[in-house]
């Protein structure tokens, strides 16, 4: 079985199991393996752009000095650790003083031998979207999905080059192969608010709330992210609404992931999806008399 | 053995601050080849001339090295005193002490040794020089212009009027260019077509110009004053001699084309005509888009137009190729405008009230697709918030454009001025990086657009345009207040840069001569030499040589002109006459033949010999190199000479 060096990082393995989960076993389902690295540890969370002070930058660069041991690619799953993971294989490619006063440091020469790759990168370019449409086996269709992308899969643009920073396409091309019917939003590439979400929530409530009214009142009856942090931002800021009755109702927030392994043919047990998201997932299907099959 | 003298210069600290300048002089002056020695302030002013030119007399020298600036700025200069002194001026070599040494270099004793050996290595050379004497040939005295905008047309007018034979050469239906599609001009607010108009119409009637419209320039060979040219013309379906421009031909054509004009915001038909004021006043035949030709399809307009008696249409016309012999060749062929679908940010091409700034000048002119009325493109409502959005893909080194256009900030005031003017009730609102209005009376024109009309300026860039419920959301920053600012506005304006035309880089390797790292024509010299391509014999005018306005086109153009006319004013011209030449030991192999970049040699029948064509030669040695019994030598750089200089570099 064809196996891929994974790095599922902190959030992975607390708040965003089900993310986890669910890629293994969509991964397995389509004849691969996600191969966890050994002795990987935090990445940081948010590259940091500061010269004078390259300590924040030892981890990572410990992360992938280890990972060269084991394969020339590493995959990940949560956009701030492809972000952060990505930009310090760049930097490293650099060779420049300040790689080496790291490498010194960590006494582990990086020098940017590891391809750092997402997921659906491996979906896209690996496996194919046309294999992943062939392994289909309940297509979920008419489901009225809004792809939000966040900031870390895209930007900077030059550094990430993974899809078109201001139209994306990559979400919504894998979720027309499962059967889905993507929404177009406008907000699809704002920010969500990001880690203002932990100091200074008042601030980033807002942006998110934009993003779910967005898609919402776009058609969208369900949101898919690929992303744990901005999972947690649109699912708060619809917390104080969903509590009251009479507020517009709650738009359900999963992972790419599970909508794959669900098409897939997977148990809703496998990629930790709970009844009140199977349920979420069943209402966004357009129903019936609206023509479900007109996709 | 020669009397050589050397001649430093200090220009200014430029070389003094880095270089040891008593060093040099000291020390050479020990030499047993060098007869004296002096330094100098500033070598190339009146008094430094003077004191080269007493010191020749004087010390009786037959030949000097000037170790000064790069021999790109200032050789000429110090060859002239040298030939005025009673020198040949073969004898006079450069040591560029300054670009090669001071300005590059911080270490003072190192930048001096450098200084020493690039003396030493001119003083050997210069003990080996020829005496030469410059190469005669004759100048055509005629001169191609490519691009009948509003450069071509300007530089052509003062080329003609001086009395030489131009030809115009013009990509399209038409002459007038980019200007011929404005509206209205900065900062005066003239027509632009009535101020153009007249002009083209005086090419037109010009006896010393020849249009040729539809034609693009294919070969070029030859060199500065005896160019010789091919020009490909597509197919005149229409003889603009005869045709009278009634437009019956149009009114029965059934292809219906959008019209380039007006960037597809109206339509014309496959027979057309490119404006109402096109000159020539002739009809064009789209080929591309007529129903067709071969075998002829439908032939409705040329049933019309013989119907009429006018008889101008030959619908089996075939390609021409015109060859032309011209002396010297001015570039005018202008700009294009960045494709705004690559900013995905602002929504262009999936937004139809998001448009660019020419559209949207189209839009304002009184011929334009809604006659001078300001209408969304979507609806046709007409629009109260607008938003023009400056500096739209430039200045944005990693993405877009990294240079700035010049002229948007002058142009978007314009706009937001007219819209308030057209639309009273309406609001402007301008998000902008910074305003460059440096031009006479441009900071004015900017300031009373602000102050009279209203216009709200917002210092910051616009990060996103998307619609929603029939309204442009603009999501941007304004820097000043350090807000966010969210505009639904109605129709969104993008200021999009310049671009060189399509095809500059084609002409470009045609012409031989060279573009810029963003594909813009280069100049000899930024500041000295703006107006002539390091090409010889090829100068430049207009945007395609960077970004421009129309007083700064309309003067190059003029400058480009008077250059092409300073060569035409003799009937011979000077070549440098460090050529390579032929020795007796050639075998006739031809290797160097197909090397040449010039053609400038052929094989001796007679000989069986490689022969130089002095004029064709631009002495840059790679036939030298490439012959393989060292029969090829490239005057006053002979294989002596180079290794008398390496010896003097190793020493």
């Amino acid at each position: 079985m064809q196996s891929y060096l994974y790095f599922p990082g902190c959030t992975l393995r607390t708040v965003a199991k089900d993310y986890d989960a669910s890629a293994k076993a969509c991964a397995r389902a389509l004849g691969f393996e996600l191969k966890e690295m050994q002795g990987w540890l935090c990445c940081g969370a948010v590259l940091s752009n500061v010269e004078d002070n390259l300590m924040t930058r030892a981890g990572p660069n410990r992360i992938l000095a280890r990972a060269q041991q084991e394969s020339d690619r590493l995959v990940t799953l949560c956009a701030g650790c492809y972000n952060v993971l990505k930009r310090t294989d760049l930097r490293a490619k650099l060779a420049s003083p300040a790689q080496q006063s790291i490498n010194t440091f960590n006494e582990d020469s990086y020098n940017g031998r590891v391809d750092v790759v997402h997921f659906l990168e491996i979906l896209r370019d690996q496996v194919g979207f046309d294999a992943i449409e062939k392994a289909v086996k309940a297509p979920l269709k008419g489901v009225r999905v809004g792809a939000y992308y966040g900031c870390l899969l895209l930007r900077p643009f030059e550094e990430m080059k993974f899809d078109d920073p201001n139209r994306p396409s990559i979400l919504e091309n894998l979720l027309m192969r499962l059967g889905c019917t993507p929404i177009d939003y406008p907000a699809r590439t704002d920010c969500c608010g990001s880690y203002l979400s932990v100091g200074s929530s008042e601030n980033s409530q807002p942006m998110s709330a934009t993003i779910v009214k967005s898609a919402h009142s776009c058609g969208a009856r369900l949101l898919t992210v690929g992303c744990p942090l901005c999972k947690y931002n649109l699912e708060s800021s619809q917390i104080p609404r969903a509590k009251n009755a009479s507020a517009e109702k709650f738009l359900p927030v999963v992972y790419f992931t599970q909508l794959l392994g669900l098409a897939l043919g997977l148990r809703p047990e496998e990629l930790e999806l709970d009844m009140q998201q199977m349920q979420a997932i069943r209402e966004a299907q357009i129903p019936t008399s609206e023509g479900r099959d007109r996709h | 053995m020669k009397r050589v003298g050397l001649f430093v210069c200090h220009c200014g600290l430029n070389i003094a601050r880095t270089v040891d300048i008593k060093d040099i002089v000291e020390k050479t002056s020990k030499r047993s080849d060098i007869v004296f020695a002096a330094d100098h302030k500033y070598l190339c002013s009146e008094p430094g001339q003077a004191l080269i030119k007493d010191s020749i007399r004087q010390h009786k020298l037959d030949a000097i090295v000037v170790a000064a600036c790069s021999p790109a700025m200032h050789e000429a200069t110090f060859k002239t005193i040298a030939q005025l002194s009673g020198l040949n001026k073969y004898n006079c070599e450069i040591a560029n002490i300054r670009e090669q040494s001071s300005w590059v270099h911080d270490d003072p004793q190192k930048a001096t040794e450098k200084a020493h050996i690039i003396v030493s290595e001119a003083i050997e050379k210069v003990k080996l020089n020829e005496p030469l004497q410059p190469i005669t040939v004759p100048v055509t005295r005629k001169v191609l212009i490519i691009g009948g905008g509003i450069a071509g047309i300007r530089a052509s007018l003062d080329v003609a009027n001086a009395g030489y034979q131009v030809y115009l050469v013009e990509k399209s239906g038409s002459i007038g260019g980019r200007m011929a599609q404005l509206s209205e001009t900065f900062p005066t607010l003239d027509c632009a077509i009535c101020i153009l108009g007249p002009l083209m119409v005086e090419v037109y009637r010009h006896p010393n110009i020849k249009l040729l419209r539809l034609s693009q320039v294919e070969e070029v060979r030859g060199y500065i004053g005896n160019f010789k040219v091919k020009v490909r013309q597509e197919p005149e379906y229409v003889d603009v001699a005869k045709c009278n421009a009634c437009g019956e031909c149009a009114k029965v054509c059934p292809a219906d084309v959008p019209n380039e004009f007006d960037f597809g915001l109206t339509w014309r038909k496959a027979i057309y005509t490119p404006f109402a004021q096109a000159v020539p006043p002739a009809y064009v035949l789209d080929a591309k888009n007529c129903l067709g030709l071969l075998p002829q399809a439908c032939g409705e307009c040329k049933k019309a137009c013989d119907q009429l008696g006018t008889a101008c249409m030959n619908l089996d016309a075939w390609p021409q190729t015109h060859e032309l012999e011209v002396g010297a060749i001015i570039v005018a062929t202008g700009y294009e405008l960045y494709d705004a679908t690559k900013l995905t940010e602002y929504g262009y091409g999936t937004c139809p009230d998001v448009m660019t700034s020419i559209e949207f000048e189209r839009m304002l002119s009184a011929s334009g697709p809604t006659l001078g009325e300001i209408r969304r493109p979507s609806d046709g409502r007409v629009p109260r918030e607008i938003v023009f959005i400056q500096c739209a893909g430039q200045r944005e080194p990693e993405t877009a454009l990294p240079y700035c256009s010049k002229i948007c900030c002058m142009y978007t005031a314009r706009h937001a001025m007219m819209f308030r003017e057209k639309v009273p009730e309406g609001q402007a609102y301008v998000f902008y990086m910074d305003i460059r209005a440096g031009g006479k009376g441009y900071e004015e024109f900017v300031k009373r657009c602000q102050e009279e009309r209203g216009l709200l300026y917002l210092r910051g860039r616009v990060a996103k345009v998307y619609e929603e419920n029939g309204k442009l959301i603009v999501k941007g920053v304004d820097t000043i207040s350090g807000k966010r600012v969210q505009i639904n506005a109605d129709l969104v304006v993008l200021a999009v840069g310049m671009i060189p035309s399509a095809g500059s880089k084609e002409l470009a390797s045609t012409l031989k001569a060279s573009l810029d790292a963003n594909g813009f024509f280069s100049e000899a010299h930024p500041k000295l030499r703006p107006l002539e391509s390091p090409t010889a014999g090829i100068y430049l005018a207009g945007a395609g040589q960077a970004p421009k306005d129309i007083p700064e086109t309309v003067a190059q153009a003029s400058g480009a002109a008077a250059k092409a006319l300073d060569l035409l004013s003799s009937p011979t011209l000077e070549r440098e006459p460090t050529v390579a030449q032929v020795l007796e030991t050639c075998s006739g192999c031809g290797i160097c033949i197909p090397l040449c970049p010039y053609e400038a040699l052929t094989l001796n029948a007679n000989t069986n010999q490689a022969e130089v064509s002095e004029a064709l030669c631009e002495g840059c040695g790679t036939c030298v190199a490439s012959c393989p019994s060292s029969s090829l030598s490239l005057r006053n750089l002979t294989d002596q000479q180079i290794l008398a200089m390496i010896e003097a570099i190793v020493a």
